[in-house]
C-alpha cells in the first residue's frame, strides 16, 4: 500500500512567481497513493528537510516526491534527509518544476498544469520505486593526470603531497606545456621558467610520481576509483636508462632544418633534440618524420656518436596499463590557426592580417619567444624576416576571439593582460620604439591587472587605438596595418615593423577524441563542460574525473594553479575513503526467465555481464544464462531494452516504472475530452 | 484540421537521457529561455535504455508527439547506449511506417548537456509541427 509523500518547494520566488504552488500540492494529496502532500519556501533549507522528515515519521510515508529544482541539483540533499528519517533513500524522487518548468514558462495556468502533471508522473514511478542498497567497491589509491602543463604539474604535486601515487602522462617529450614558453608573466614580471622549472624539477624527482613524457592515453575504461587506462609510450628511439643527456647527438645531428615546435617555428631543430634547455627529462627524442635514419635508412650519427649507446632505433611503441582510482584532466590549450587553411571547419581564419604570408606577422606565443631569453634571439627583439629591431610594433587584440562569424563567440580572457605586458616588455627593450595597440575593449580582469595595463600606458607609453584593423599588406618593406580608431572617428594606419596577434585561446586539436574515451561532457568549442558552472567547476559530469587549467575555459596562470590544486585535493576526498558506495541503479538478471541468447552481453558497452552456468546437484551444466557484475555496471540500460524475453531490468528505471511514467503523462480525462 | 480543433494544444512527450539532454535542459532553464509548455519528460539514464514500446505506450495514452533526444554521436556518458538507440530507431522507424503512424510525430535528436538553445529550437519546432498536424486521433481512437 503505497503512502506517499509529496513536497512542493518555492523555491523562494523562482518556482512560486509562475507556478501556484499551493494548488500543486492540494491536487498532488488527491492523487491515488499519497498520503500526504504540502509546500514551503525552501525544501532544501534546514526547516524544509525537516519538515519532510518529520512527515515521513508522523504519516509513516513509504514514498517521498520532491518537486522543486533538477534532481541534478538536490536529489542527493532529499534522498539524504528521507534516509535520516529512516526511509530507503531510493524511495525518494524529484519532480523537476524549475529548470524544465518556472523557469522556461511564463503562463502561470499552463505551468501549474505542467508542475502537477510532472508531479504526478513521478507519483506514478515511486509507487513502483523499491529500497536499494548502495554497491560497495573497493578504491584504487592511484590518480591519472593528463597533462603536463603548469595546471597538470600542480594537481600531480598536490596529490604526490598528500601520499597518493600519481601517473603524469604529457603527449610532448617534455613537461612544461605553454608556461615553459612564457618569458616574464603578468602581473609582476617575474620570469615564468625560473618559478616553473623548480616545479618541474620536483616532478621528476617525486618518489610518488610516476611521469611518462611522449606519451598519450590511448584508452580509459571503468568508473570512480577503478579506472584501467592504457598508455601509449611512443617510441622515443632513445635508451632513457642508457641516456645521460650530455647532447653530443644534438649537435652532430645533420638534419637541422626542421622547424622548432618550442620556438613555435621561430627557429630550427635538429632531427635528435632536446625541446628546450631545461627540459624534464632532460634527454633527446628522435623526430622520426625528419630524421635520415628514418627515412632513407643511412646516416646514423647519433648513434656513433653516443657514448653510452643509448640510441635504438628499433625501439617500438609501448602499451603499459595503468589503474588508477581518479583523473584529472589537464590538457591545456592551443591557439586559434588564423592562417587561410583553417583546419577546424567550425572556425574561419584571418587571411586579411596575413598570418603565414609575411614572417613579421607573428602570434603572441611566438611574441612570447622573441622576448625570452632562451628564445631564437636570446631575448632580443629582432623581426623574422630580417632581423632588423622593429620600431614600430602593433599588437591586435580579439583575433578571433568574441567574433560570431569566425566561429568563437567567447572572450579568451587573458589577451588583454598579456599585450599589456607585451607592450610593456617590448618598451624595455626597445625604449625608443612605438608600441600600438588595436583593441575592443581592455577587459583585464584580475588581482593586480588593471593596474598593470595603466602601467603599460601611463610609465610606459603604449598607444591604445580603440577599433578594429581590417587589413594588413606589405608596402616597401613595412606592413601597413589599416585600422579604425572609433574614439576619434578616423580611419588609420600605421606602417609597422612587426604585428602581434592576440589569437584567441582553443582547446588542443582533436582533444574531443581524449574525452569520448573518457566520457566526460565538452562544449561546442570543446572546452570540457564542469559538473556545474558554480558549485562543482572543477569536476567533470563523469564522477571521479576532475578537471584543471585552459581545457575547461581560457585561463591565466594563478587561475589554472588554482584549479588545478582544487581538483587535486577533490581527487584526494576521493581516494581517502577505504571503499566507495555506488549507485545501485544497475541491472539485474531474473535467471528463471533469462534464455541464454547473451545479446545483453553482447550490447553491454561497460562489460559487466558474464554467462552463467546453472548447474545440478552433480554440478552438470543444465543451462546458461547472463550475469551482471554490479560493481561495473554503469547503468544505461541498454541490455534491457535488447533483451528479448523481458528477463533483465534495470533498478530505478525498470520498465514497470517507465511505463507507469508513460501511463501517467497525460491524464486520462483530458484525452477523453478531447 | 478540423473548426473543433481550433485552439488545440499537442501532448509532447520526450524521452531524454540523464547526461546530455537532461542536463541540456537543465541549462536551458539556468539560462531563463522560454519555450511552450506542451512537453513532459520521461528521464532515462541513456538512449540505450529505450524501448521502442515505449514510443508506441505513448501514443496509445494519448501523445500527439514522442521525443527521443541523447548525446551526439560520440558523446554518450555509457560509450556507445545512443548507438543502440540510433540503431533500433533506424529500423523502428520503418516499422512504424509499415503499420501507418505518421512519422513527423517521432523526433529523435542529439542534444548535449551545453546545448540548452538547441533543446529549446527543438521543442519549439516539434510543438509547433504536432500542432499544425492536429491531434493525433487515429491512433488514440484504436487504443480506446
Amino acid at each position: 500500500m503505497a503512502r506517499i509523500g509529496v513536497f512542493v518547494c518555492h523555491c523562494g520566488e523562482n518556482i512560486a512567481s509562475v507556478v501556484d504552488c499551493e494548488r500543486v500540492a492540494k491536487i498532488s494529496a488527491s492523487l491515488p497513493g499519497v498520503t500526504y502532500a504540502t509546500d514551503y519556501k525552501y525544501m532544501c533549507s534546514d526547516p524544509g528537510q525537516d519538515l519532510i522528515k518529520s512527515a515521513i515519521a508522523e504519516h509513516n510515508l513509504n514514498g517521498v516526491v520532491v518537486a522543486a529544482c533538477s534532481p541534478h541539483m538536490h536529489e542527493t540533499t532529499f534522498r539524504k534527509a528521507a534516509q535520516q528519517a529512516g526511509l530507503n533513500p531510493y524511495l525518494c524522487e524529484m519532480a523537476n518544476i524549475r529548470e524544465h518548468c518556472s523557469w522556461v514558462h511564463d503562463d502561470h495556468e499552463k505551468a501549474t498544469q505542467k508542475a502537477i502533471d510532472l508531479v504526478r508522473i513521478m507519483v506514478e514511478k515511486v509507487r513502483r520505486n523499491h529500497p536499494l542498497e548502495p554497491v560497495r567497491v573497493s578504491v584504487t589509491k592511484r590518480a591519472l593526470v593528463i597533462g603536463g602543463g603548469i595546471a597538470g604539474i600542480q594537481a600531480a604535486l598536490d596529490m604526490a603531497n598528500g601520499g597518493i601515487e600519481v601517473v603524469l602522462v604529457e603527449k610532448e617529450p617534455s613537461i612544461g606545456g605553454h608556461m615553459a614558453q612564457l618569458s616574464e608573466t603578468f602581473p609582476t614580471l617575474d620570469c615564468s621558467q625560473c618559478i616553473l622549472t623548480p616545479k618541474m624539477v620536483e616532478v621528476a624527482q617525486h618518489p610518488n610520481i610516476k611521469l611518462y613524457t611522449y606519451s598519450e592515453v590511448e584508452n580509459v575504461s571503468g568508473f570512480v576509483g577503478n579506472f584501467k587506462v592504457t598508455v601509449r609510450k611512443k617510441a622515443r628511439s632513445v635508451n632513457m636508462e642508457l641516456c645521460n643527456g650530455c647532447g653530443l647527438c644534438t649537435q652532430k645531428c645533420p638534419s637541422r632544418k626542421i622547424p622548432n615546435e618550442f620556438d613555435r617555428g621561430l627557429s630550427n631543430r635538429s632531427a635528435i633534440y632536446i625541446p628546450f634547455p631545461q627540459a624534464i627529462p632532460n634527454k633527446p627524442v628522435i623526430d622520426r618524420d625528419h630524421c635520415i635514419h628514418f627515412k632513407t635508412g643511412k646516416c646514423g650519427v647519433c648513434e656513433k656518436v653516443c657514448g653510452t649507446k643509448a640510441i635504438d632505433f628499433d625501439q617500438q611503441d609501448e602499451l603499459v596499463n595503468e589503474e588508477v582510482g581518479a583523473i584529472v584532466v589537464a590538457t591545456g590549450y592551443d591557439l586559434y590557426n588564423i592562417s587561410m587553411d583553417q583546419p577546424n571547419d567550425k572556425l574561419e581564419g584571418y587571411g586579411e592580417y596575413g598570418y603565414g604570408k609575411y614572417p613579421d606577422v607573428i602570434d603572441g606565443l611566438q611574441f612570447e619567444r622573441l622576448l625570452s631569453a632562451t628564445g631564437p634571439t636570446g631575448g632580443k627583439i629582432l623581426r623574422p624576416s630580417d632581423g632588423k629591431e622593429p620600431k614600430n610594433v602593433v599588437f591586435i587584440s580579439c583575433v578571433g576571439s568574441r567574433h560570431n562569424a569566425k566561429g568563437i563567440t567567447y572572450c579568451s580572457k587573458i589577451c588583454c593582460t598579456y599585450i599589456a605586458k607585451h607592450g610593456m616588455l617590448y618598451k624595455h627593450k626597445v625604449p625608443d620604439g612605438n608600441a600600438y595597440v588595436f583593441y575592443m575593449d581592455v577587459r583585464t580582469s584580475g588581482k593586480r591587472f588593471d593596474e598593470f595595463w595603466r602601467r603599460a600606458v601611463e610609465e610606459d607609453g603604449l598607444v591604445y587605438l580603440r577599433g578594429r584593423v581590417s587589413k594588413i599588406y606589405e608596402q616597401d618593406g613595412h606592413l601597413i596595418v589599416k585600422g579604425a580608431d572609433t574614439l576619434s572617428g578616423v580611419a588609420v594606419e600605421v606602417e609597422a615593423d612587426l604585428v602581434v596577434l592576440a589569437t584567441a585561446i582553443v582547446p588542443q586539436p582533436n582533444i574531443e577524441k581524449l574525452f569520448q574515451n573518457l566520457g566526460i561532457s565538452y562544449d561546442e568549442y570543446n572546452f570540457v563542460t564542469e559538473a556545474h558552472p558554480k558549485l562543482r567547476p572543477v569536476e567533470s559530469s563523469t564522477a571521479g574525473i576532475f578537471l584543471a587549467g585552459a581545457c575547461h575555459s581560457p585561463k591565466d596562470i594563478p587561475e589554472s594553479v588554482a584549479q588545478a590544486s582544487a581538483a587535486a585535493s577533490k581527487a584526494l576526498i576521493l581516494l581517502s575513503k577505504p571503499e566507495l558506495e555506488r549507485e545501485p541503479l544497475v541491472a539485474k538478471v531474473n535467471e528463471a526467465t533469462c534464455i541464454g541468447c547473451f545479446y545483453c552481453l553482447r550490447a553491454c558497452p561497460a562489460k559487466a555481464i558474464t554467462e552463467k552456468e546453472i548447474k545440478n546437484r552433480a554440478g552438470e551444466v543444465l543451462r546458461k544464462v547472463s550475469e551482471v557484475n554490479p560493481s561495473v555496471c554503469t547503468g544505461c540500460g541498454t541490455c534491457v531494452s535488447v533483451c528479448f524475453s523481458n528477463s533483465i531490468d534495470l533498478e530505478g528505471f525498470t520498465d514497470e516504472q517507465i511505463y507507469a511514467e508513460i501511463n501517467s503523462v497525460i491524464e486520462r480525462m483530458s484525452v477523453i475530452q478531447q | 484540421m478540423s473548426e473543433a480543433d481550433q485552439g488545440f494544444e499537442p501532448h509532447i512527450v520526450a524521452f531524454i537521457c540523464n547526461w546530455c539532454t537532461y542536463a541540456g535542459a537543465d541549462l536551458a532553464g539556468t539560462s531563463r529561455m522560454q519555450y511552450q509548455p506542451n512537453v513532459r519528460v520521461i528521464r532515462i539514464p541513456c538512449t540505450g535504455r529505450m524501448d521502442p514500446l515505449f514510443v508506441l505506450k505513448a501514443f496509445e495514452r494519448g501523445a500527439d508527439g514522442v521525443l527521443i533526444s541523447g548525446c551526439h554521436p560520440g558523446d554518450c556518458h555509457y560509450g556507445e547506449g545512443n548507438y543502440h538507440a540510433r540503431r533500433k530507431f533506424a529500423i523502428f522507424r520503418k516499422l512504424l511506417e509499415f503499420v501507418g503512424i505518421d512519422l513527423a510525430r517521432i523526433q529523435f535528436s542529439w542534444i548535449s548537456a551545453a546545448e540548452g538553445g538547441k533543446w529549446v529550437s527543438v521543442i519549439e519546432d516539434f510543438t509547433n509541427r504536432v500542432r499544425a498536424l492536429g491531434p493525433y486521433r487515429a491512433y488514440q481512437e484504436i487504443s480506446l
